[in-house]
């Protein structure tokens, strides 16, 4: 399986550096329409800094990034995501001080029709837009099972919860891509199990496009359509997960991962 | 459109100002002034909870922007509108119709200055924030002390007796309808979403540079109001009044109201202004006492006064075993 013809999101030639490291070299990268896209690498590859290049954290010194037909160039990261990319992070960012239901309440604003004008006359409009973000709101912690929490402040749930929670944040925002960084971290095997159903049910009920970055290969293999492989920054392989695991190239990488600090593919994630 | 519940809460706040003032002749005159100081003390501490408390941008330029709105609106009341309406120069006309003008011209300058002093909230944060805000707070003082059109440092005197009851409490359920209807919204819990994490706040859309703009602003405007207000009460106005303390004691009251917490922030703005007054028959020790009062709230409840958590740490001392509130479970790193 190749790139897609007309992709949805398109990286070309995306070059940074902090000092004198390249963390991301020249890369190509495209996102088709709906794809499950896994990008993989040992620790330190330049995954997290993939997403922050396309989530506007980051500006790249080279090449130039484009979302359904237009660039990225310039735009602040509040921009980009009112274009339709959400994403979590490797180290869950919640609203910690705000309750579950805010966490994922605040997440509707992009959409808003009233603003701060009906939040002070609080008319017809500015009630039935609330009552309807709150049943949303609502129906949205119950599929993903956090209803129940809803009146818990988010930095009080259990792990795999605030993992949970900060998936269900970042789709309230109603992204057309959704990018996961490493969302299988610190879940023991039957919270994994759970997050792959989770991760194509999402795909399939809300028709987004998801870009994973995971350690888990059991967790890739379960629900990656294609996988790119990035080491030091530059793309090692790409293709169907069957043959990319197979490439010499990168079964070396991960083999060197063994000898050094870093991590091995099939290993359980730590942390 | 129907206005919504709150809107008409407001209203009654305001029928009970205007009945109040109205009896204000039967108020004993020291009651009447600790009630109008009360007033435009929760009007300063509950809009700079809005910046400091619900959007995290620790503030301390509040007096400035009181300074503005005095100094505003008292140049409305005695030399712009009677300079533009001559024949309207009547005490009953200034009072019922230029002041409103005046406070709203005060308000407006401020939350003009708020844009200023809120943009260095764009690249500072915490402490070197707070240093920022209080030389913005001190140059504005410093500006007005050299502007000898409005008295340089001996300040406006003769500034008409506008400020009553009505007015002030008025404009004080005004500030309170306002920051509460804001933040609690689903626009307005991106207040919030700034001051807990504005990488993720960025991340889900919200525009973290106009939320901060915005709390500034809004802020600022309800200052500049209290500016006003104060400068018709106390007639007189000099840069003095408006120095790095006066803000440091807003601050004080929203600190130890809880920050983010507007009825705490209310309490606590009308406790530190009647603790002054309730130490008065111990004359010279007032401000000790006061001063050591203030370092003892500190210390025992940082977090505020006006907390669950708190009332649970007063009592432990006395139901043992029990001895520490339930702390929340850590969170995983
Ligand atoms: N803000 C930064 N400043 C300096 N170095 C950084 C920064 N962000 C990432 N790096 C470096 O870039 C490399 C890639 O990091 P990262 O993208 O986090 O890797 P991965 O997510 O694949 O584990 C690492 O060597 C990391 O230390
Ligand atoms: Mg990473």
């Amino acid at each position: 399986m190749n790139a897609p013809a007309s992709p949805l999101l398109e990286l070309r030639g995306c070059t940074i550096r902090f000092g004198g490291l390249t963390a991301v070299s020249g890369l190509d990268l495209a996102v088709g329409e709906r794809e499950l896209l896994g990008l993989i690498g040992p620790n330190g590859a330049g995954k997290t800094t993939v997403f922050n290049l396309i989530t506007g954290v980051y500006r790249p010194a080279a090449g130039n990034i484009r979302f359904a037909g237009s660039s990225l160039a310039g735009l602040r990261p509040c921009q980009i995501a009112s274009l339709g990319i959400a994403r979590t992070f490797q180290n869950i960012r919640l609203f910690p001080s705000m309750t579950v239901f805010d966490n994922v309440r605040v997440a509707f604003h992009l959409h808003l029709l009233s603003g701060i004008a009906h939040a002070l006359w609080r008319g017809r409009t500015f009630r039935a837009e609330e009552e309807s973000i709150e049943s949303r709101v609502m129906e949205m912690l119950e599929i993903f099972r956090l209803g129940r929490h809803r009146g818990a402040a988010a930095h009080s749930l259990p792990y795999g919860d605030q993992r949970r929670l900060e998936i269900v944040r970042a789709l309230a925002t109603r992204p057309r891509l959704l990018l996961l960084d490493e969302p299988a971290a610190g879940m023991n095997p039957s919270e994994k199990s759970e997050l792959m159903r989770l991760i194509r049910f999402v795909q399939e009920r809300y028709r987004i496009a998801v870009l994973l970055v995971e350690h888990d290969m059991h967790v890739v293999r379960g629900v990656c359509q294609r996988l790119v492989v990035l080491d030091y920054g530059v793309k090692l392989a790409e293709g169907v997960p069957e043959d990319v695991l197979r490439h010499p190239k990168v079964v070396a990488a991960y083999l060197g991962e063994q000898n050094t600090p870093r991590r091995a593919p099939a290993a359980p994630a730590e942390s | 459109m129907m206005p919504g519940r709150r809107f008409l809460l407001l209203l009654g706040a305001v029928a009970a100002g205007s009945v109040l003032s109205l009896q204000s002749h039967r108020i004993n005159p020291y009651f009447l002034d600790v009630a109008v100081t009360v007033a435009i003390n929760v009007i300063l501490a509950v809009s700079l909870n809005l910046i400091n408390g619900y959007t995290g941008q620790f503030s301390l330029g509040h007096a400035g922007f009181m300074a503005i709105g005095a100094y505003i609106a008292a140049s409305t009341t005695m030399f712009w509108a009677p300079g533009l309406l001559p024949a309207a120069s009547s005490p009953g006309f200034i009072g019922m119709a230029v002041f409103p003008a005046a406070l709203l011209a005060g308000g407006l300058a401020a939350g003009l200055a708020g844009i200023l002093v809120g943009a260095p909230s764009l690249r500072l944060k915490g402490d070197y924030l707070a240093i920022v805000t209080l030389g913005f707070g001190e140059i504005i003082r410093v500006i007005f002390r050299n502007l000898e059109s409005v008295g340089g440092a001996l300040g406006l005197n003769g500034i008409p007796a506008c400020t009553n009851l009505f007015w002030t409490i008025s404009m004080a359920a005004l500030t309170i309808y306002a920051v509460t209807s804001m933040v609690h919204s689903t626009y307005g819990r991106g207040f919030t979403a700034v001051q807990d994490d504005e990488i993720a706040a960025e991340a889900i859309g919200i525009n973290t540079t106009r939320y901060k703009i915005t709390a500034f602003v809004v802020g600022a405007f309800f200052a500049g109001i209290a500016g006003g207000l104060y400068g018709h009460f106390k007639l007189s106005i000099d840069p003095r009044g408006f120095d790095f303390m006066k803000s440091i004691e807003i601050a004080l009251m929203v600190i130890l109201g809880g920050m983010g917490n507007t009825v705490g922030v209310i309490i606590a703005a009308i406790l530190l202004t009647l603790l002054p007054e309730l130490l008065r028959p111990v004359a010279e020790y007032r401000m000790m006492l006061y001063s050591f009062l203030l370092i003892l709230l500190m210390l025992t409840c940082p977090q505020g006064l006006f907390q669950p958590r708190f009332f649970r740490r007063l009592l432990s001392p006395f139901l043992r075993g029990s001895a520490a509130p339930a702390e929340d479970p850590p969170r995983p790193a």
